[in-house]
C-alpha cells in the first residue's frame, strides 16, 4: 500500500488527464470543479487557462480537439447550462483528438443553486456518460474517457458529484503517456454545420450510439459483482459506495458507464438475481432505462428520496426502513457562512440595507448580503442575472419604482456574463442602476484569477480588462468608481445614483480581504477595541449590524475578537458614540 | 483492523479542519490501512461551521461516516461538537472538545443564542467519555499559540490505534521547516492530556 498516494477525486482527475496526454485543458471555477484545473496548472505539459465563462471554455477546449490536441474542459453543473450549446452541436461533429467534457454536480447543493442531474444531459446531447466512484476511477476512468472519445468519435461526458470530487481516498498513479498531435485535415461536412451537413450528421449520431451501446455491456467500466443473489443492486457513481456500506452481501451491478445503458449486461444481471433494486441519487436516471427494457417490476425511488444527497443512513433507512441505533440530535448554535473581517461587500450591502434599496443579486461571497444583518437581496437567480433581473424589475414597476433598484454582481461574474446584459439595458433605453463588487479576483470559489486580474491561470502577467473602459463602451455614460470601505462616500454616490434617469453603473473596488498582499497590510494594522465605559452594547448595536464576524456583545457590551479583526475602520465609522478605536 | 474507526472533526471554517483531517489520514495510511476522508469546500469556509469525515480499516467503502457509527468525535470550537453528536455510536464513544467558544453573528444580533454547559449537556444525553481540552492555553506552552491544532491531535491520538512514532513522522513531514519543533511539542502535551 505504501506506493499509494491520497487525493481527491479532483486531484485524481486531473493526475488521470495528465497521464492520458492531455495538452489542453480549460475551465471556468465552480464548487466542486474548481481543483482540476488548479491541480492541471502544475503539469508543464499541459497548456490550462481559466476561461472566461464554461461556454467559452468547452469552444476553446473542442477547437483544440478538433485541431488535433488532446483536450479537456471541466465545470460545475451549472456551468454546463452555459456551455450547453456547443456541447449539443459538438456531438454532431464529433472530435479529431480525443475531447472530454467533466461536469461536477452537487447534489445536496453544498454550494449551488439547483440540483440538476447532468446524467440527463448525456442523454439529451447523445453523449457517452462515465462516471466513476472514487479517486482511483477518477483517475482510471477518465484516461479510458479518451480513448471511448477516440475510438467512437466524440466528446465523452465525465460526470462527478461533490462527494466524488472532494473525498480522498488512496490512489495509485501511473506515467504519462506522450500521443501527441494528431494530423488535422479539413472536413467541411463534418465541422461545418450547415444545415445540409448537420442532417447526415445526425445519422451518424444515432449509428454511434447504438455501437457505443453494445460497447458499454462489454466495457470493464461497468461490472457484475457477484453476492447473495436474493437482491441485485443497481447503482452507480458514489451511490455505490453507500450501497456496499448497507448491503455488502448483495449482487452489484456497478456501472462506471451508465449511458448508452449496457442492455445485455443489465439482462444477464436480471437474470441471475430475484430482486432488483436501483441505488442513485436525485433523478431516476438508472431506473427509466431499465423501465423502458420493460422490466417495470424494478424498484429504486420508491425507497430512495429525490431531493438531496445521499449518505449510508439515508439508503438504509430508504430501502430497508431501517436506522442503526444513535443518539438523539442535540440543537446547536445557527452558523452560516458570513462575509470575512475586512470584507469589502461589507461597505456594499451595510450602505444598501440602510437605504433599504431593493436589490437583484447575482452569484459570488456577495450572495450572503442576503442573509442577516443585511437581508438586502431580493433575487439570486445565476451568474449575470443582477444585470438583467434589475432591468425587469423597472420593465414591470416603472421608472420611479426603479431608482432604488440596483443590480449587484462581482467582477469575474460581470465578465462571465454580465456585458451583454448592461449592452441590453443600454440598447433598450433602460435606467437600471448597476453596481460591480470590484474584489480583484475570483473569490467564492477561493481565489481564482480572471481577465480582470492580470495574471493567467498559470500566473503569468498578462493584459487587465479595464472595467471602467467596458463599461463605457457599452453606453453607460454615468460611471462611478468608489472604495466601499469608505462609508459615507460610499453611501453618498448611491444616493446621487438613485437620483438620476439614466442607466449609470457604480464600480465598488477594493480587494477582497483574504488576498495575501491584504493580509500583509493587515498584520501592520492595530486591533481594533472597544471602550467599554463608553460603549452602550445592547442598547446601540450599531457596530453590530455590520455583520462582521469579529464583533460581538459579551456581558452586554460589543466586543471585538483579536483572532478574527484585520484592523480595517469600518466599526470606528459606524458607531455612534466613538467608543471603537 | 477489520472494523472500521470513524472518525468526525468539526469545527469553524478557517480553523484549519481539513489540514487536521488530512494529518490523521495520512498517518492511517502510513500505518498500513485503506483509508477515507469526505469534506467539503466553498461556502462553508466563510464562517460556517464545517465538518471532514475520516474513516479507516481493512477496507473501507463509503467515505461518509454512517450515523451511529462515529467512534470519535474531535471538535476545534465547543457549540460544533454538538451539531455532531447523532452520529456517535451509542456505546463507548470518544468526544474530545476544544475549551473555545466562537461566537456567531447570529447570537449577536439576536437571532439565535449560544448553548450552555455544552459538556453537561453531551453527558447527559450519551453514554461517551468527553473530553474538554484547553487547547490555546497549551498551545502557548510551546511559544506558538497556532499549534492548538496539534494539540488537539495529540490528545486524541491516545483514542485511535496507531503508533506516536508514526504520528511524529506525519508532523515532521507535513509542517513547515521552522515549526516542526512546535508542533511535536503540541502533539506530546496533547498526548499527556488525557
Ligand atoms: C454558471 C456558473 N459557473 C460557476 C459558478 C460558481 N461560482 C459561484 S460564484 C462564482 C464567482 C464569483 O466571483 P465574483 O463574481 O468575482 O464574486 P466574489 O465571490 O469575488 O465576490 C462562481 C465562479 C456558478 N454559480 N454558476
Amino acid at each position: 500500500m505504501s506506493n499509494k498516494v491520497l487525493l481527491s477525486g479532483n486531484e485524481a482527475a486531473a493526475r488521470g488527464a495528465w497521464e492520458a496526454g492531455v495538452k489542453v485543458a480549460t475551465a471556468y471555477p465552480g464548487t466542486p470543479s474548481t481543483e482540476i484545473l488548479e491541480n492541471l496548472v502544475k503539469y508543464d505539459e499541459v497548456y490550462a487557462e481559466w476561461s472566461t465563462n464554461e461556454k467559452v471554455a468547452l469552444e476553446v477546449a473542442l477547437g483544440a480537439a478538433i485541431a488535433g490536441a488532446r483536450s479537456m474542459t471541466s465545470m460545475k453543473h451549472v456551468g454546463l447550462n452555459v456551455a450547453a450549446d456547443p456541447m449539443f452541436t459538438s456531438a454532431y461533429t464529433g472530435i479529431n483528438a480525443g475531447f472530454v467534457i467533466v461536469t461536477c454536480d452537487d447534489p445536496g447543493m453544498h454550494s449551488s443553486q439547483n440540483e440538476q442531474d447532468n446524467r440527463r444531459y448525456a442523454k439529451f446531447a447523445k453523449l457517452p456518460l462515465v462516471e466513476p466512484s472514487d479517486s482511483q476511477e477518477s483517475k482510471d476512468y477518465l484516461k479510458e474517457a479518451f480513448n471511448i472519445s477516440e475510438m467512437f468519435d466524440t466528446p465523452v461526458l465525465f460526470r462527478m458529484t461533490t462527494r466524488i470530487s472532494h473525498s480522498k481516498t488512496m490512489v495509485e498513479l501511473g506515467e504519462r503517456k506522450e500521443v501527441g498531435i494528431k494530423d488535422y485535415v479539413k472536413n467541411f461536412r463534418k465541422f461545418v454545420t450547415l444545415p445540409a451537413n448537420a442532417k447526415a450528421r445526425h445519422y451518424v449520431v444515432e449509428e454511434r450510439l447504438k455501437k457505443l451501446k453494445e460497447f458499454s455491456s462489454t466495457s470493464p467500466l461497468n461490472r457484475i459483482e457477484e453476492g447473495d443473489r436474493s437482491l441485485g443492486i443497481v447503482t452507480s457513481g458514489i451511490s455505490y459506495q453507500y450501497a456496499k456500506e448497507v448491503f455488502p452481501h448483495a449482487t452489484f451491478l456497478k456501472l462506471g458507464m451508465a449511458f448508452p445503458f449496457p442492455e445485455d449486461l443489465f439482462k444477464k444481471f436480471a437474470s441471475m438475481v430475484q430482486r432488483v433494486i436501483v441505488i442513485e441519487e436525485n433523478e431516476p436516471f438508472l431506473e427509466e432505462e431499465i423501465k423502458t427494457l420493460g422490466y417495470t417490476e424494478v424498484e429504486g425511488k420508491k425507497y430512495i428520496p429525490f431531493c438531496d444527497e445521499l449518505s449510508p443512513e439515508v439508503v438504509r433507512k430508504g430501502v430497508l426502513n431501517e436506522e442503526l441505533p444513535h443518539p438523539e440530535p442535540i440543537k446547536s448554535v445557527m452558523r452560516p457562512p458570513v462575509f470575512c473581517a475586512g470584507c469589502p461587500h461589507t461597505g456594499v450591502f451595510y450602505n444598501l440595507w440602510r437605504l433599504k434599496a431593493t436589490v437583484t443579486g447575482d452569484i459570488g461571497c456577495y450572495t450572503l448580503g442576503a442573509l442577516a444583518p443585511y437581508e438586502s437581496i431580493d433575487t439570486t437567480i445565476c451568474m449575470g442575472a443582477g444585470i438583467t433581473n434589475a432591468f425587469g424589475f423597472q420593465l414591470a414597476r416603472g421608472k420611479e419604482f426603479s431608482k432604488k433598484v440596483f443590480g449587484v454582481v462581482g467582477d469575474s461574474t460581470f465578465l462571465h456574463s454580465g456585458i451583454t446584459g448592461l449592452i441590453d439595458i443600454v440598447y433598450n433605453k433602460g435606467i437600471t442602476k448597476i453596481i460591480i463588487l470590484d474584489n480583484r479576483i475570483t473569490a467564492m470559489t477561493g481565489h481564482q484569477d480572471h481577465p480582470g486580474t492580470g495574471k493567467t491561470a498559470k500566473g503569468e502577467v498578462t493584459k487587465a480588462v479595464n472595467f471602467k473602459d467596458i463599461v463605457k463602451a457599452c453606453g453607460i455614460e454615468k460611471v462611478y468608481e468608489v472604495d466601499p470601505h469608505e462609508l459615507r462616500a460610499t453611501r453618498e454616490v448611491l444616493k446621487e445614483v438613485m437620483e438620476l434617469d439614466e442607466p449609470a453603473v457604480i464600480i465598488s473596488r477594493r480587494a477582497c480581504a483574504l488576498l495575501p498582499e491584504e493580509r500583509k497590510k493587515q498584520a501592520e494594522r492595530p486591533k481594533r477595541k472597544v471602550n467599554v465605559d463608553i460603549c452602550k452594547g445592547e442598547k446601540c448595536l450599531g457596530c453590530v449590524k455590520l455583520g462582521c464576524p469579529a464583533i460581538s456583545i459579551k456581558n452586554g457590551k460589543a466586543s471585538i475578537s483579536d483572532l478574527l479583526c484585520v484592523g480595517c475602520d469600518l466599526c470606528i465609522q459606524v458607531c455612534p458614540f466613538k467608543a471603537i478605536s | 483492523m477489520d472494523k472500521v474507526f470513524n472518525v468526525i472533526i468539526s469545527g469553524v471554517g478557517g480553523q484549519g479542519i481539513l489540514t487536521a483531517s488530512e494529518l490523521l489520514s495520512k498517518v492511517a495510511m502510513a500505518s498500513g490501512l485503506d483509508t477515507k476522508k469526505s469534506e467539503v469546500h466553498g461556502m462553508s469556509q466563510r464562517g460556517g461551521s464545517v465538518v471532514s469525515h475520516v474513516r479507516f480499516g481493512r477496507k473501507v467503502y463509503s467515505p461518509l461516516v454512517e450515523m451511529g457509527t462515529c467512534d470519535l468525535i474531535l471538535s476545534f470550537e465547543k457549540s460544533e461538537a454538538l451539531r455532531w453528536i447523532h452520529y456517535l455510536k451509542v456505546e463507548g464513544a470518544k468526544v474530545i472538545i476544544n475549551d473555545l467558544e466562537l461566537i456567531p453573528t447570529t447570537v449577536s444580533i439576536g437571532l439565535d443564542t449560544y448553548p450552555r454547559d455544552i459538556v453537561k449537556s453531551i453527558e447527559e444525553k450519551v453514554r461517551a467519555e468527553v473530553l474538554l481540552i484547553p487547547a490555546t492555553d497549551i498551545a502557548n506552552r510551546t511559544g506558538d499559540a497556532r499549534t492548538a491544532n496539534t494539540v488537539l491531535l495529540g490528545a486524541m491520538s491516545n483514542y485511535l490505534p496507531f503508533e506516536p512514532i508514526v504520528w511524529e513522522k506525519v508532523i515532521t513531514e507535513s509542517f513547515k521547516k521552522h515549526t516542526i519543533e512546535a508542533n511535536l511539542m503540541a502533539f506530546r502535551f496533547g498526548r499527556e492530556f488525557k
